[in-house]
């Protein structure tokens, strides 16, 4: 019953944000309304019971991208013009009712294959038994840690600036 | 009637249907990473509800990798926007046009 509220909550608060971030102008503000949606969502990862990756939500997302976000606004100064939407606006606005209204229906109408019994036991050790294990994830694990060795070194090569 | 696996899922589309709208209608380039970031998190979400009521851990594990993905993606897209930033001046998605011809 707890989580059920903590769901409705934590679910309000993420779409509101989500919504802030979409249509407010000041530019600042929007960042930390998307700040606030991660927020929610790693609320959203707890009453799934998936603690770790409530951790790596608020560490990554809120922590490190929120942070990278916010420089980036900072660096390019051009928070005066706002966060105006352009020609677009209203194909995206159908294209999107179209996708949620595809998508609600489709979810609701399927027969989903729903677990007898959820466990409730901590994640951890069952996510590193399944990234370690002998036929687990371990390649994928490897090959995210070179992905994340380029991109660290491709972003100071585009940033850097070029010597005279 | 208690929360289920549909809630989550709608919960997801709806935050998925709120990020395609901000990509696709936002001028500022940085609000489109954002709205990107948002998607992101609401297949996150679907992931993580499939992984819990599923009973399959493989879901959360996947998930981990769409943040390393994420997390790497935002580094290298902010320096492209900052890198274009400096020779164009502005922000402006619908400027840019280097790669048109």
């Amino acid at each position: 019953m707890g989580m059920d509220i903590a769901f409705w909550i934590l679910a309000v608060i993420s779409v509101g944000a989500a919504l802030a971030v979409v249509f407010m102008r000041d530019i600042f503000r929007v960042a930390l309304f998307m700040i606030l949606c991660f927020f929610a969502v790693a609320g959203i990862y707890v009453t799934l019971s998936a603690d770790f990756l409530a951790a790596a939500q608020v560490l990554i997302y809120v922590g490190a991208i929120g942070v990278l976000l916010m420089f980036a606004i900072m660096l390019t100064r051009e928070g005066k013009r706002g966060s105006l939407t352009g020609k677009l606006r209203p194909l995206a606005m159908l294209v999107a009712i179209l996708f949620m209204v595809t998508m609600v229906l489709v979810v609701i109408s399927a027969d989903w294959n729903v677990a007898a019994e959820v466990s409730k036991e901590p994640t951890t050790a069952r996510i590193a038994q399944s990234i370690f294990s002998r036929d687990g994830f371990v390649l994928a694990f490897e090959i995210s840690a070179a992905l994340l060795l380029a991109a660290a070194i491709g972003a100071i090569v585009l940033v850097r600036e070029k010597e005279k | 009637m208690g929360v289920g696996l549909e809630h989550f899922l709608i919960l997801s589309a709806v935050l998925f249907a709120i990020g395609l709208y901000g990509a696709l209608a936002k001028k500022n380039a940085v609000v489109i990473l954002m709205c990107i970031e948002i998607m992101l998190n609401a297949v996150n979400i679907a992931m993580v509800a499939f992984a819990h009521y599923g009973d399959a851990i493989a879901g959360q594990v996947f998930t981990i990798f769409i943040m390393v993905v994420a997390a790497a993606e935002v580094a290298v897209g902010l320096a492209l926007i900052i890198a274009i930033f400096r020779r164009k001046k502005t922000l402006d998605a619908e400027e840019y046009d280097l790669m048109k011809w």
